[in-house]
């Protein structure tokens, strides 16, 4: 089911959360929210969502062309998984998610057997086969996520919500479950929208990456696009790491660490090469971090593999000549 | 710590140990001969029944006003809030006197108790035990009776409810009304399903401390209560009496009695607020 | 379009359950208030007046203020050591040192005065005449120093007083039965606030070198400052007012071991309605400025000070 929202503004009091925020969410995709706090990504799920409602204007939600602004959540037939996943903690594993069934009304709740059976069915689809008689604090925090996850999709929800999926996780944790993620997502294929501030994950995770901004969207696209044709200096710094040099009197330039290569002083070129001294050398790892200082005493962070840095067998204190490679270059 | 140490045990060990020692020099018979007595029983049905009924009916109202305090915003809210620790802070003379002269006969609240149990005793002539209520109630409103006893055992066992639930409402967070929302919930459904079980430990430990309280609360009830014997007088009374007439070991078997059981209680209360910390880590 | 908010109740529903709250509120609050200052009002002025200079009430307020200056003070003291000891040490029968000091706190007031008559009274432990032989040698000391000019009338009073000391029925009695009933409230204000804030500042304060004392009044004592006055605020509160404790130890002697609460009931049985409730609003006065420095209270630490009663 796509989802269209048109034209969202939202207001708290005078502050202001959302801007005539429009976008597409194809049918089918994943879709990363992504932004510094405050951009208005969490304001604007839970106005997908239903939790919250966009001010009065010409805004829309629509659900597959329905258009479902006013409808409140309970109605709305979407999943959302919280940040801190809100389970029900007085309640069993099963119970959490079974809820949503239990409260339907009567005229359209399932019977006890075939409850009991999507449970089940939800539970080995999240990989917690087992599990289902403990209760929420004798999980961990992986564990609980997918409870959170499995309980959300046990109404059948049009559309899921994410909100800050992995926020609360340990670094180990959260990279596996990423990848969880993503498989589980092409194996149900239902349209997933979520929100997060990493970078690295929407990156990696999503169809279509939104970078968000102080209430609006700066930009809409696939990870690729995104990363390599970045439309405004606040999306090219705020994906991935970034060197800023200041050429000239109000001229930036952005280049990116692993996009500058380390040569011998002896092959310094004027024409394109800067000259600079090794202040730091971080090599622990697949990946060698050198902060450079360059002549005109700014700093460059560079980038290169392990193999690399021993080929050059450089040191602190070196120095070197910098240059952009050549087919970095636009 | 030898100074803690010292200072508890004059205060308070010593005392309670010649309690018991006092109690002990009677002999078991005569124990058991005063612990079955008329009088003592039905002082203690009476003490026990009308404090578990009033601590129940502060939990209800309790929770009432616990809700519109935390969840609403309205003018006189900061006020309202402030005002929960008056039966608290307020002596239990005043208490008695003041309660005593809202729901007698000729109170602002009494007069009213009054002429409906007037009404109800002309119309219907209940007989029995509520009979002779409801001609009670006629004759002199809520005092005298067990339900003067009861709506003042109530008033003072409020604040302990309302205090007990307070942070418990206010750490609740949105977010599992939200989910339960989210997945179809209707705010009945989610106060039945989802609030309320998380209030119970708070409520009950609300209960037990306006129950502990109600027990041995003199006070606020001898004053409207009148103290009549084997109908409205309670257990801390009935020591006072036998204290009046010198009986001493009859007293202090009462009081020891009633002495195990606050005991019993602080420990369940403690261990009842133990895990409300617990649950709310 | 009516946009609810997903997470609170209709508006109808709101108002109703605010309008019943509202209603419990003021039938189990407002109308007791009420009450004490209209019935206390009731034969006008004068009589509020005269009721609350009259020599028994005087004597009656003075009892009462002697027994909280006493039993605050030495509460407090308690309740800070307490609270120092409980918190900061870990040691056995430290869960059960917390249970005694709730103790009085659990026990009706009658049993808390019961037990100083069961030590004290002529048919205790130590009834006057017992007693009197065990202080002899400090009557005798007593003597002595009432020879002396200086503070000779009060050593003449204590000498008066080992001679046939009279502790229940007498203000003694009353003065303990207070200390024992206000015992735990500082205690219980102190140890859970000091139980959150944990001892890391202290035992900073111990690697640069701080002693004992020094640590406790420039480290500990500012920041429990707010609870310690609260906690005050409530023994005080409960010193002055407690009724039944003072009731079974005091003999209800007129114009001796009276205090106000006591005497309001005597009035009271007397039928000097108007009377008993002038000297009530004395006390519900002292409770609505407790429940007011109560508000301040929170308000200026920022935090609610909403401990367990």
């Amino acid at each position: 089911m796509s989802i269209s929202i048109q034209s969202i503004s939202k207001t708290f009091g005078s502050y202001k959360a959302l801007e005539d925020v429009s976008l597409e969410v194809p049918n089918g995709s994943l879709t990363a929210l992504l932004g510094p706090s405050g951009s208005g990504k969490t304001t604007l799920l839970r106005i997908v969502a239903g939790l919250e409602f966009a001010d009065d204007g010409p805004g829309n939600i629509l659900f597959h062309g329905e258009n479902v602004s006013g409808v409140p959540a309970g109605r709305r037939g979407v999943g959302f998984v919280f940040q801190h996943y809100a389970l029900f903690r007085h309640m069993t594993v099963a119970q959490n998610i079974a809820f949503g069934l239990t409260v339907l009304p009567l005229s359209k709740r399932p019977s006890r057997t075939e409850i009991r059976e999507r449970v089940h069915e939800l539970l080995g689809l999240v990989r917690l086969d087992g599990l289902d008689k403990r209760r929420p604090h004798e999980l961990s925090g992986g564990q609980r996520q997918r409870v959170a996850l499995a309980r959300a999709l046990a109404i059948r929800p049009r559309v899921l919500l994410l909100d800050e999926p992995f926020g609360a996780l340990d670094a180990k944790v959260r990279k596996d479950l990423r990848r969880w993620l993503r498989v589980f997502h092409d194996q149900i294929g239902l349209t997933t929208l979520f929100v997060t501030h990493d970078q690295e994950e929407a990156l990696e995770l999503a169809d279509q990456v939104v970078v968000m901004r102080n209430a609006r969207i700066e930009q809409v696209g696939d990870p690729q696009t995104v990363y390599d044709h970045p439309r405004s200096s606040f999306v090219y710094e705020f994906l991935g790491n970034v060197n800023k040099l200041i050429e000239s009197e109000g001229i930036h330039r952005y280049i990116r660490p692993q996009e500058i290569e380390i040569l011998f002083v002896a092959e310094f070129n004027p024409d394109t090469d800067k000259l600079g001294q090794i202040q730091h050398l971080f090599s622990a790892g697949p990946v060698a971090t050198l902060s450079v200082r360059l002549t005109d005493g700014q700093f460059l962070e560079v980038e290169m593999s392990r193999k690399q840095l021993d080929e050059l067998a450089l040191d602190t204190g070196d120095e070197v000549t910098v240059r952009v490679k050549p087919e970095e270059l636009p | 710590m030898g100074f803690t140490l010292a200072y508890l045990s004059l205060i308070i060990l010593i005392p309670l140990t010649a309690l018991f020692i006092k109690a002990a020099g009677l002999g078991w018979t005569e124990w058991w001969n005063l612990l079955t007595s008329p009088r003592v029983l039905a002082a203690t049905r009476l003490t026990f029944g009308l404090s578990a009924a009033a601590a129940t009916v502060s939990v209800i109202c309790g929770l009432l006003v616990t809700w519109v305090l935390v969840r609403y915003r309205f003018p006189g809210r900061g006020l309202l809030d402030a005002m929960v620790d008056l039966p608290f802070a307020l002596p239990t003379a005043v208490a008695g006197i003041t309660l005593t002269t809202i729901y007698g006969k000729t109170g602002l609240v009494g007069r009213h108790i009054a002429s409906v149990a007037t009404w109800v005793k002309e119309t219907w002539h209940p007989t029995g035990w509520l009979g002779d209520q409801v001609n009670s109630w006629a004759d002199f409103g809520a005092a005298y009776s067990p339900l003067g006893i009861f709506l003042a055992l109530t008033f003072i066992g409020f604040p302990f409810v309302v205090r007990t639930l307070q942070p418990v409402m206010e750490d609740m967070g949105h977010d599992i009304e939200e989910a339960a929302a989210t997945l179809g919930a209707g705010r009945w459904i989610v106060f039945r399903r989802v609030i309320l079980p998380l209030l119970v430990p708070a409520l009950l430990t609300g209960f037990t401390l306006a129950f502990a309280r109600a027990i041995g609360e003199y006070g606020s009830v001898i004053f409207i209560s009148g103290n009549l014997p084997m109908k409205t007088e309670i257990l801390p009374l009935l020591i006072v009496s036998q204290l009046e007439q010198f009986k001493y070991g009859a007293a202090a078997v009462i009081a020891s009695g009633m002495l195990v059981i606050s005991f019993a209680l602080l420990f369940i209360i403690n261990l009842l607020q133990r895990q409300l910390d617990w649950q709310n880590r | 379009m009516d946009h609810l908010q997903v997470t609170t109740e209709s508006r109808p529903v709101r108002t109703l359950l605010i309008l019943s709250a509202l209603a419990v509120l003021s039938l189990f609050l407002l109308l007791p208030l009420f009450a004490v200052f209209t019935e206390a009002l009731r034969r006008g002025w004068e009589v509020f007046f005269a009721s609350l200079t009259d020599d028994m009430a005087w004597s009656a307020i003075k009892l009462t203020l002697i027994a909280a200056g006493v039993s605050v003070p030495l509460n407090t003291l308690f309740g800070l050591a307490a609270a120092w000891l409980v918190t900061k040490y870990r040691f056995k029968g430290r869960a059960l040192l917390i249970s005694l000091i709730d103790l009085p706190f659990a026990v009706s007031p009658v049993i808390a005065g019961l037990v100083w008559v069961m030590i004290f009274g002529a048919k205790g432990w130590l009834p006057p005449a017992r007693l009197a032989e065990l202080l002899a040698p400090l009557a005798s000391l007593a003597g002595k120093a009432a020879s002396n000019d200086s503070f000779g009338g009060l050593f003449e009073g204590i000498a008066a007083w080992l001679a046939d000391p009279r502790i229940v029925f007498a203000t003694p009695g009353i003065i303990i039965a207070t200390v024992f009933v206000t015992f735990p409230f500082v205690a219980r204000e102190l140890i859970p606030l000091m139980e959150t804030q944990g001892s890391d500042q202290e035992e900073a304060a111990v690697t640069l070198g701080a002693g004992g004392w020094r640590i406790f009044l420039r480290v500990t004592l500012p920041n429990i400052k707010w609870g310690l006055l609260y906690g005050v605020l409530l023994c005080n509160a409960r010193a002055m007012g407690e009724f039944g404790a003072v009731s079974v130890v005091s003999g209800h002697i007129r114009g001796h071991t009276n205090t106000l609460p006591l005497h309001i009931e005597v009035l009271y049985n007397e039928y000097q309605f108007s009377a008993a409730f002038a000297c009530a609003t004395l006390l519900a006065l002292l409770a609505l400025v407790t429940l007011g420095l109560k508000s301040l209270v929170e308000r200026l630490s920022g935090q609610s000070a909403k401990g367990k009663h």
